[in-house]
Protein backbone atom coordinates (compact mmCIF):
# COMPACT_ATOMS: atom_id res chain seq x y z
CA UNK A 1 0.00 0.00 0.00
CA UNK A 2 1.25 3.45 -0.90
CA UNK A 3 -0.15 6.93 -0.55
CA UNK A 4 0.73 9.09 -3.56
CA UNK A 5 0.48 12.75 -2.69
CA UNK A 6 1.72 15.98 -4.24
CA UNK A 7 4.56 17.92 -2.63
CA UNK A 8 2.23 20.93 -2.60
CA UNK A 9 -0.39 19.08 -0.52
CA UNK A 10 2.28 17.88 1.91
CA UNK A 11 3.60 21.44 2.31
CA UNK A 12 0.08 22.83 2.85
CA UNK A 13 -0.82 20.24 5.48
CA UNK A 14 2.42 20.87 7.39
CA UNK A 15 1.84 24.62 7.15
CA UNK A 16 -1.72 24.24 8.48
CA UNK A 17 -0.45 22.14 11.40
CA UNK A 18 1.98 24.93 12.34
CA UNK A 19 -0.57 27.72 11.95
CA UNK A 20 -3.18 25.94 14.10
CA UNK A 21 -0.68 24.84 16.75
CA UNK A 22 -1.23 24.34 19.72
CA UNK A 23 -4.55 22.90 18.52
CA UNK A 24 -4.72 19.81 16.37
CA UNK A 25 -5.50 20.61 12.75
CA UNK A 26 -7.54 18.41 10.42
CA UNK A 27 -8.84 18.08 6.89
CA UNK A 28 -9.36 15.82 3.90
CA UNK A 29 -8.15 15.34 0.38
CA UNK A 30 -10.86 14.41 -2.09
CA UNK A 31 -10.58 12.52 -5.34
CA UNK A 32 -12.81 10.87 -7.95
CA UNK A 33 -14.75 7.87 -6.57
CA UNK A 34 -12.74 4.68 -6.79
CA UNK A 35 -9.63 6.42 -8.16
CA UNK A 36 -7.52 6.51 -4.98
CA UNK A 37 -6.16 9.82 -6.35
CA UNK A 38 -5.67 12.64 -3.83
CA UNK A 39 -6.71 15.68 -5.84
CA UNK A 40 -8.50 18.37 -3.87
CA UNK A 41 -7.21 19.51 -0.49
CA UNK A 42 -9.92 20.70 1.92
CA UNK A 43 -8.74 21.97 5.30
CA UNK A 44 -11.52 21.54 7.89
CA UNK A 45 -12.22 23.41 11.10
CA UNK A 46 -11.40 21.46 14.24
CA UNK A 47 -14.69 21.99 16.08
CA UNK A 48 -13.07 20.70 19.29
CA UNK A 49 -10.41 23.49 19.19
CA UNK A 50 -8.19 21.27 21.28
CA UNK A 51 -4.51 20.28 21.48
CA UNK A 52 -5.52 16.66 22.14
CA UNK A 53 -8.66 16.11 20.06
CA UNK A 54 -10.14 16.92 16.68
CA UNK A 55 -13.62 16.60 15.30
CA UNK A 56 -15.21 17.95 12.14
CA UNK A 57 -18.16 20.24 12.85
CA UNK A 58 -21.41 18.34 12.34
CA UNK A 59 -22.78 20.81 9.74
CA UNK A 60 -19.45 20.89 7.87
CA UNK A 61 -19.48 17.08 7.82
CA UNK A 62 -22.91 16.94 6.20
CA UNK A 63 -21.94 19.63 3.68
CA UNK A 64 -18.77 17.70 2.84
CA UNK A 65 -20.63 14.45 2.17
CA UNK A 66 -23.29 16.27 0.11
CA UNK A 67 -20.47 17.74 -1.99
CA UNK A 68 -18.91 14.30 -2.43
CA UNK A 69 -22.23 12.94 -3.65
CA UNK A 70 -22.78 15.84 -6.06
CA UNK A 71 -19.31 15.53 -7.58
CA UNK A 72 -19.01 11.70 -7.44
CA UNK A 73 -15.96 12.11 -5.25
CA UNK A 74 -14.76 10.31 -2.17
CA UNK A 75 -12.48 11.03 0.76
CA UNK A 76 -9.07 9.72 -0.28
CA UNK A 77 -7.12 11.13 2.67
CA UNK A 78 -8.19 12.09 6.20
CA UNK A 79 -5.41 14.01 7.92
CA UNK A 80 -4.80 15.51 11.34
CA UNK A 81 -1.92 16.65 13.46
CA UNK A 82 -0.64 15.48 16.81
CA UNK A 83 0.83 18.40 18.66
CA UNK A 84 3.27 16.80 21.09
CA UNK A 85 3.26 13.11 20.27
CA UNK A 86 4.35 10.77 17.52
CA UNK A 87 2.55 10.80 14.17
CA UNK A 88 1.03 7.40 14.90
CA UNK A 89 -2.70 6.63 15.33
CA UNK A 90 -3.81 6.84 18.95
CA UNK A 91 -6.43 4.60 20.49
CA UNK A 92 -8.95 7.36 19.86
CA UNK A 93 -7.92 7.63 16.22
CA UNK A 94 -8.35 3.90 15.76
CA UNK A 95 -11.70 3.80 17.57
CA UNK A 96 -13.21 6.53 15.38
CA UNK A 97 -11.64 5.65 12.04
CA UNK A 98 -14.69 5.09 9.87
CA UNK A 99 -13.53 5.32 6.27
CA UNK A 100 -12.16 1.91 5.33
CA UNK A 101 -11.07 3.21 1.92
CA UNK A 102 -9.18 6.26 3.18
CA UNK A 103 -5.52 6.87 3.85
CA UNK A 104 -5.16 8.25 7.39
CA UNK A 105 -2.34 10.79 7.39
CA UNK A 106 -0.80 11.98 10.63
CA UNK A 107 1.67 14.79 11.02
CA UNK A 108 3.37 15.83 14.21
CA UNK A 109 4.37 19.26 15.32
CA UNK A 110 6.30 18.03 18.38
CA UNK A 111 9.16 20.38 19.08
CA UNK A 112 11.97 17.90 19.50
CA UNK A 113 11.83 17.05 15.81
CA UNK A 114 10.85 20.48 14.42
CA UNK A 115 11.46 21.82 11.82
CA UNK A 116 11.73 18.28 10.41
CA UNK A 117 8.07 17.30 10.51
CA UNK A 118 6.76 13.79 10.58
CA UNK A 119 4.34 12.95 7.78
CA UNK A 120 3.08 9.36 7.86
CA UNK A 121 0.17 7.45 6.38
CA UNK A 122 -1.89 4.48 7.55
CA UNK A 123 -4.83 2.29 6.72
CA UNK A 124 -7.14 1.78 9.68
CA UNK A 125 -9.65 -1.02 9.10
CA UNK A 126 -11.64 -2.79 11.81
CA UNK A 127 -9.23 -1.52 14.46
CA UNK A 128 -6.13 -2.72 12.63
CA UNK A 129 -3.46 -0.13 11.77
CA UNK A 130 -1.16 -0.72 8.82
CA UNK A 131 1.48 1.88 8.03
CA UNK A 132 2.07 2.45 4.33
CA UNK A 133 4.76 4.18 2.30
CA UNK A 134 4.28 7.79 1.22
CA UNK A 135 5.33 8.71 -2.29
CA UNK A 136 5.64 12.47 -2.72
CA UNK A 137 5.01 13.59 -6.27
CA UNK A 138 6.72 16.73 -7.53
CA UNK A 139 3.83 17.72 -9.83
CA UNK B 1 -52.68 4.97 10.50
CA UNK B 2 -49.53 3.81 8.80
CA UNK B 3 -46.18 5.49 9.33
CA UNK B 4 -44.49 7.43 6.54
CA UNK B 5 -41.75 5.74 4.55
CA UNK B 6 -38.41 7.43 5.18
CA UNK B 7 -35.36 7.29 2.97
CA UNK B 8 -32.11 6.67 4.87
CA UNK B 9 -28.57 7.18 3.54
CA UNK B 10 -26.10 4.64 4.90
CA UNK B 11 -22.37 5.43 5.22
CA UNK B 12 -19.75 3.08 3.71
CA UNK B 13 -18.75 1.62 7.05
CA UNK B 14 -22.31 0.47 7.83
CA UNK B 15 -23.12 -0.94 4.39
CA UNK B 16 -22.05 -4.45 5.36
CA UNK B 17 -25.32 -4.44 7.36
CA UNK B 18 -27.46 -3.34 4.40
CA UNK B 19 -26.23 -5.73 1.70
CA UNK B 20 -24.08 -2.83 0.41
CA UNK B 21 -27.15 -0.64 -0.19
CA UNK B 22 -26.37 3.09 0.00
CA UNK B 23 -29.99 4.12 0.47
CA UNK B 24 -32.60 2.09 2.31
CA UNK B 25 -36.14 2.81 3.49
CA UNK B 26 -38.11 2.13 6.64
CA UNK B 27 -41.44 3.31 8.07
CA UNK B 28 -41.43 5.40 11.22
CA UNK B 29 -42.92 8.45 12.94
CA UNK B 30 -39.76 9.41 14.80
CA UNK B 31 -36.06 8.64 14.83
CA UNK B 32 -36.27 6.06 17.61
CA UNK B 33 -38.90 4.10 15.67
CA UNK B 34 -36.83 4.41 12.53
CA UNK B 35 -33.78 2.85 14.16
CA UNK B 36 -35.92 0.04 15.56
CA UNK B 37 -37.43 -0.58 12.12
CA UNK B 38 -34.00 -0.51 10.47
CA UNK B 39 -32.66 -2.98 12.99
CA UNK B 40 -35.46 -5.42 12.13
CA UNK B 41 -34.55 -5.30 8.44
CA UNK B 42 -30.78 -5.04 8.94
CA UNK B 43 -29.94 -6.93 12.08
CA UNK B 44 -27.10 -5.37 14.07
CA UNK B 45 -27.36 -1.91 12.51
CA UNK B 46 -29.23 -0.51 15.53
CA UNK B 47 -26.41 -1.42 17.86
CA UNK B 48 -23.98 0.59 15.75
CA UNK B 49 -26.16 3.68 16.19
CA UNK B 50 -27.27 3.36 19.83
CA UNK B 51 -25.63 2.76 23.15
CA UNK B 52 -27.80 2.41 26.28
CA UNK B 53 -30.76 3.61 24.22
CA UNK B 54 -29.03 6.90 23.37
CA UNK B 55 -27.46 7.97 20.11
CA UNK B 56 -23.78 7.11 20.08
CA UNK B 57 -21.63 10.19 20.60
CA UNK B 58 -19.65 9.72 17.39
CA UNK B 59 -22.54 8.95 15.09
CA UNK B 60 -24.21 11.95 13.47
CA UNK B 61 -27.74 11.60 12.16
CA UNK B 62 -29.47 14.30 10.18
CA UNK B 63 -33.09 14.76 9.21
CA UNK B 64 -32.90 16.62 5.92
CA UNK B 65 -30.23 19.25 6.77
CA UNK B 66 -30.56 19.32 10.54
CA UNK B 67 -28.52 17.41 13.12
CA UNK B 68 -31.06 15.42 15.17
CA UNK B 69 -29.31 16.48 18.39
CA UNK B 70 -30.99 19.85 17.89
CA UNK B 71 -34.37 18.22 17.16
CA UNK B 72 -34.87 16.03 20.21
CA UNK B 73 -32.56 13.16 19.19
CA UNK B 74 -34.51 9.88 19.21
CA UNK B 75 -37.81 11.76 19.71
CA UNK B 76 -37.25 13.85 16.55
CA UNK B 77 -40.38 13.48 14.44
CA UNK B 78 -40.42 12.25 10.88
CA UNK B 79 -42.94 13.01 8.18
CA UNK B 80 -43.50 11.82 4.63
CA UNK B 81 -40.76 13.02 2.31
CA UNK B 82 -38.10 13.41 5.03
CA UNK B 83 -34.69 12.07 4.26
CA UNK B 84 -32.31 10.81 6.94
CA UNK B 85 -28.51 10.76 6.60
CA UNK B 86 -26.24 8.78 8.91
CA UNK B 87 -22.59 9.86 9.07
CA UNK B 88 -19.91 8.68 11.46
CA UNK B 89 -18.04 11.61 12.99
CA UNK B 90 -14.59 12.31 11.62
CA UNK B 91 -12.71 12.61 14.88
CA UNK B 92 -9.68 11.50 16.81
CA UNK B 93 -6.79 12.90 18.75
CA UNK B 94 -3.53 12.14 20.45
CA UNK B 95 -4.95 10.61 23.66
Amino acid sequence: MTLRISADHVAKILEQSRVEYPDECCGVILGPEGSDKAVELKPMINAAHSPTFYEFDSKDLLALYRELDDKSQEIVVVYHSHTETEAYPSRTDIAYASEPNAHYVLVSTRKEIAPESEFRSYRIIDGVVTEETVEILSV
Amino acid sequence: MSSPEIQVRIPTILRPYTNSEKVVTAEANNLGELITALNVKYVGLGERLLENNELRRFINIYINDEDVRFMGSLAATLKAGDSVTILPAVAGGCK
